[in-house]
């Protein structure tokens, strides 16, 4: 008898851990092995000299590839860089998504065709982004499209040189991702607010309460989790800019390495194979962002208490 | 037992000489053998191919990436030159050359001169003589054409069907209406040295016209002329000639000399054309015939006889590709046979000069056609060769390193900050310092 109740037992836990193979796999060696992997690489010499043919080290030299790092100013620059495009993104970002959320999820405005329109606003996310960062350099480019408009509208006399002025070039890359990702917030934000009870938005609105009302004092709260989720997403990967601005200044980083992101100094030493100095940036970057993420977590679910 | 035993020993001295064999190889510095079926050619673009194809008799073109020399097959490995993509597809090629199977070694691979250094001045590439090619077989080449392939022990590791010395095109229509004569010789006299190529530049602008495109027109003749390789003892030295280029350039950004563009760059190209309204450019023959001539949809011409081409203020060379064997090749006779062919027979290449109007790397064939009247349909019937080939004999080497590709792409992308305002020139030249680390880590820079 009590054989086969213990075999019943042992083989449904067994299931779970079998579905989870591949993903612990998967994770072992793609993600956990080169993360140890990469700190390891970084207390070490190990680059391709003259340009990709002779190989220097690997020779163990502690914390120098850090030191030199740091003793670097711009790598604060680059963070800078970093933080102001995805900021400048980011802010538009969110508000325009938080506004068309509402307004698909609010089944009073009974908006015609939203199926329609959330693909759209989801289509250029679809894009890849170096087809789009293209794109966006030959419509901007000195004898370009919106410069000969401009002129011909009589609004400019000589063609601005965008690419050659820091904060067009920043504002066009923080566009970009704004454009790439807005539709893909929204998407996430409708799916939070339609979980919120509607019982609660009824009653507010039988209370006497205003849409502005409704809006701040039950949708917001409510959806706090999302935002928060929203938000660390969104600063993992605007911390990992990189395609955008690569593509838009042909790997420059120009005007004065103004556009410069982490990533793309990254990619800068990739050039000799540097993987000490690669390494060491990594893990900075791994530091930074899990300083951060802590950062808006803790920022974030605080003031619920 | 017995049996096993001798399996045993005859295994073991097999395996043995396997070893000795494998150890053999290792320690012979260049290995070229002949009977490979297949022969693999390492490029960035198709120039080489079309030449082959038009030139060289005994290949015969199968498709875009595979062709035939006699029973061999050709394949073509191309990888563009952007991003470092070519280079990068190199290195990787030859750093698995010695564990490569027969038919995937490279055999041959293109380099141009701003990195030639990198790939000569290693074992990865075969001396010449390795495959068969004799000091009196090259006798008629540029010297320069040699130099920049030779590796710091003297041993010559490539060669060249092109000479590179470069020329000052100018726009005829524009020296008439500005300077009142087109004539290549009087409108040297306004370009003879860069004092008076600056004063042209002043007449240029008030007559409403531009002296150069962008920023980085002058830049070659400067960095070929200048007295101080990039690289000296493992430190960055930036010579005084690259300091005279920033100088002029910035001086010629802030009095509107120049349309602010960028070399191959957004309306670089625009003074191409009829309408253009930049003086000149500077440029060898491929620049002239390749980027300069402008052809239609239908492959006609658009600007021919618009530009007229002089001496300009100094001499200097751009670009060239250099063939290169590759240590440990299977196909040595084939690359041989296709070297002479290509870089030291007159006919071939007086036939690259009348096809491609390309510069050959002959100094007999080329005197010749200098001497028969040949002349440039681009450049309204003058005949440049006597200035190409003044200008070959004037071309010096000796400051040639392995870092000059970097330094150049990144001093011209770092002053262009500079050149537009956005920075002091300490700011750039601090970037420009910063970059070449990042890229040479093995650099001093300070």
């Amino acid at each position: 008898m009590n054989t086969p109740k213990n075999k019943k037992c042992v083989s449904y836990n067994k299931w779970g851990y079998i579905f989870l193979i591949p993903f612990v796999v998967t994770y072992l060696i793609f993600q956990l092995y080169p993360l140890f992997s990469t700190i390891y690489n970084s207390f070490f010499e190990n680059y391709m000299a003259q340009g990709g043919l002779i190989q220097v080290g690997p020779n163990f030299v502690g914390l120098d590839n850090y030191k030199e790092l740091f003793s670097n100013a711009n790598i604060g620059k680059y963070l800078g860089n970093t933080l102001i495009m995805w900021i400048m993104g980011f802010i538009p970002q969110i508000l325009v998504s938080l506004l068309l959320a509402s307004w698909f999820s609010n089944m009073r405005l009974r908006i015609k065709a939203s199926g329609f329109f959330k693909a759209v606003i989801y289509l250029p996310n679809l894009i890849m982004a170096s087809a789009f960062s293209m794109l966006f350099f030959a419509l901007f480019s000195d004898n370009g499209p919106i410069n000969k408009l401009l002129m011909s509208w009589g609004m400019l006399n000589e063609p601005f040189r965008f690419f050659s002025n820091i904060w067009a070039t920043r504002i066009l890359v923080a566009f970009m991702n704004f454009l790439m990702w807005f539709g893909n917030t929204t998407i996430l934000l409708m799916a939070g607010i339609m979980g919120i009870d509607t019982s609660l938005m009824e009653a507010a609105e039988v209370d006497g309460a205003k849409p502005s009302q409704v809006f701040f004092r039950i949708t917001l709260p409510l959806l706090k989790p999302i935002l928060v989720y929203v938000m660390i997403t969104s600063l993992l990967g605007g911390l990992q800019m990189y395609d955008v601005p690569q593509i838009l200044t042909n790997g420059t980083g120009s005007p004065v390495n103004s556009t410069k992101t982490l990533i793309m100094f990254l990619n800068d030493h990739l050039y000799s194979k540097n993987y000490g100095m690669g390494g060491a940036l990594s893990v900075i970057l791994f530091v930074i962002t899990g300083i951060l993420s802590l950062f808006v977590y803790r920022s974030m679910v605080k003031k619920e208490d | 037992m017995k049996k096993k035993l001798l399996a045993l020993v005859l295994a073991a001295t097999m395996a043995l000489g396997l070893a000795a064999c494998g150890s053999d190889k290792e320690a012979s510095k260049g290995e070229a053998t002949d009977g490979g079926k297949v022969f693999n050619i390492y490029c960035w673009n198709n120039e080489f191919r079309t030449r082959l194809t038009d030139h060289y008799d005994a290949y015969e073109a199968v498709s875009e990436t595979e062709g035939k020399i006699g029973d061999v097959i050709v394949k073509w490995h191309e990888t563009p030159n952007a991003d470092n993509q070519y280079q990068n597809a190199l290195d990787a090629a030859l750093l698995a050359q010695k564990d490569a199977a027969a038919d995937d070694k490279v055999d041959l691979f293109l380099v141009e001169a701003d990195y030639a250094v990198k790939y000569v001045d290693t074992d990865y590439t075969l001396d010449v003589k390795t495959v068969g090619i004799t000091k009196d077989d090259i006798k008629d080449q540029y010297k320069y054409t040699q130099d920049a392939v030779t590796d710091s022990k003297g041993v010559l590791k490539g060669l060249s069907w092109q000479g590179c010395p470069c020329v000052m095109i100018y726009k005829a229509d524009i020296a008439e209406s500005v300077l009142g004569t087109s004539d290549p010789a009087a409108v040297q006299e306004y370009v003879k040295d860069w004092d008076t190529f600056n004063a042209t530049a002043e007449t240029m602008k008030a007559a409403g016209y531009k002296m150069v495109s962008g920023y980085d027109d002058t830049f070659r003749i400067f960095s070929n002329n200048a007295t101080s390789p990039w690289v000296k003892d493992g430190k960055l030295n930036i010579d005084a000639s690259i300091k005279d280029w920033i100088d002029q350039t910035k001086l010629f950004t802030q009095n509107e000399y120049n349309n602010k563009t960028t070399l191959w760059g957004d309306g670089w190209s625009t003074g191409f054309t009829a309408e253009g309204d930049v003086f000149c450019y500077f440029g060898p023959a491929w620049f002239v015939d390749y980027t300069a001539r402008q052809k239609d949809a239908d492959g006609n011409a658009t600007n021919d006889g618009l530009f007229k081409a002089t001496e300009g203020p100094q001499s200097f060379f751009w670009g060239g590709t250099w063939m290169c064997a590759a240590n440990g090749t299977d196909n040595a006779k084939e690359i041989k046979d296709m070297m002479l062919a290509m870089t030291t027979d007159a006919e071939v290449m007086k036939g690259i000069v009348e096809k491609d109007a390309d510069f050959a790397n002959n100094k007999k064939a080329m005197e010749e056609m200098a001497a028969s009247g040949y002349t440039s349909d681009f450049l309204g019937g003058q005949n440049p060769l006597p200035m190409y080939i003044a200008g070959a004999e004037k071309i010096s080497l000796e400051n040639i390193t392995a870092y000059d590709q970097g330094c150049n792409e990144k001093i011209q992308s770092c002053m262009k900050d500079y050149f537009d305002g956005n920075c002091t020139y300490e700011e750039a030249l601090a970037n420009f310092k910063n970059e070449v680390k990042t890229m040479y880590p093995e650099l001093t820079v300070e």
